[in-house]
């Protein structure tokens, strides 16, 4: 589990690493996970203890969002004061992303999946 | 009547110390997880959305300020880069499908990426808000420290974005699978990858709830939204925003 959790935190310093040298705007954790997956391509598939140390971090990936959303009580003034345009910017454009890719994603494959699944 | 008194110093000792509200943090998530089970995972017992009132309520009642209260929580903060490095496990189990829709997946990238951010940006100017908001408020379908960045290029406050972020993945967390089955959008790989371009880790988080497959695509929109979003927006929104004013 140790030798698991090294090895993530080795691919997220190697991502840290590219993006300062090649100011890269994409943070070293994504990178990382780039780096990662191009290992596991060379490695053919993660060995048991990273799957399930990774298995583990990412059953309980909502955990780590917790310290920053109580930053919401930070901003609470501004919140209240722009109430209406931050709601209504916030759900359309959320609702509107995801009807657009979804349903774009969906007409694209739909020939492809109506040949599989009769 | 000494007890209240050692009581007292014990309480102010602790609110002071990181490992008070790092004990918290976890007991309080655990608690959320609890009643999220209890509620059968019906997805409006978001474990984030509890959590964070939960917590909110416990440092106003006691007056302790956020940046204390980080000192301890920046332990579980930290685990998210790791963690994000640890999505390339799923993606790698899904890899064979995700190659073979690789031209459809990067139409629906470019298709709902800009939607999600022009959309927000847009729509916030018309309404009214001011600039920093509207800045803060175009990349909140990032995954947050890309978001951060983002925002901070384009005169937002790297903080509230960073709210905007979270607000952005508990509610799609919360609606997106409705609202996609009700656009006729059914199938793992577009739900998923919908809830990722459009709600980041939260959104993949739930997704990962649904079955592996919905979340390894959601990770992978996440990943590819925070690229091509970081990649256009800073050059987009200056050209628009004459637009708007």
């Amino acid at each position: 589990m140790i030798a698991a959790f090294a090895l993530l935190l080795a691919f997220q310093l190697a991502g840290e690493a590219l993006r300062v040298a090649l100011h890269l705007p994409v943070p070293g954790p994504v990178i990382g996970m780039a780096l990662l997956l191009v290992y596991l391509i060379i490695r053919r598939g993660p060995s048991q203890p990273l799957r399930q140390t990774s298995g583990t971090l990412l059953q309980n990936l909502s955990l780590m969002f917790v310290p920053a959303g109580t930053g919401v009580m930070l901003h609470a003034g501004r919140l209240v004061d722009e109430a209406w345009p931050i709601t209504i910017a916030l759900v359309a454009s959320t609702v509107l992303g995801l009807a657009a890719t979804g349903l774009t994603l969906h007409f694209l494959t739909r020939d492809r999946k109506t040949g599989e699944t009769p | 009547m000494s007890p209240p008194d050692s009581m007292t110093e014990i309480w102010v000792y602790l609110t002071a110390q990181p490992l008070l509200w790092l004990t918290l943090t976890l007991a309080v998530y655990l608690l959320a997880m609890a009643l999220h089970r209890k509620a059968g995972g019906h997805p409006a017992v978001n474990p984030v959305l509890v959590s964070v009132t939960v917590l909110v309520s416990l440092l106003l009642a006691t007056g302790t300020p956020y940046q204390r209260y980080f000192d301890g929580a920046q332990f579980v903060h930290f685990l998210l880069g790791p963690t994000t490095v640890a999505l390339a496990i799923p993606l790698h189990g899904q890899l064979k499908r995700l190659l073979a829709m690789g031209g459809p997946l990067l139409i629906a990238l470019v298709v709902g990426s800009l939607t999600a951010g022009l959309s927000a940006y847009i729509i916030g100017a018309l309404l009214g808000a001011s600039a920093p908001t509207v800045a803060s408020l175009a990349p909140k379908s990032v995954t947050t420290p890309i978001a951060m960045g983002i925002a901070e290029r384009l005169g937002g406050l790297a903080s509230l974005t960073a709210v905007f972020v979270i607000l952005t993945g508990i509610f799609g967390a919360i609606f997106a699978a409705g609202i996609l089955k009700r656009l006729g959008v059914k199938d793992d790989a577009s739900i998923g990858f919908a809830m990722g371009l459009a709600s980041h880790g939260i959104g993949t988080a739930r997704a990962f709830q649904i079955n592996e497959q919905t979340g390894a695509f959601a990770a992978l929109a996440m990943g590819l939204n925070g690229l091509f979003t970081a990649l256009t927006l800073p050059w987009l929104l200056p050209m628009l925003s004459p637009l708007l004013r």
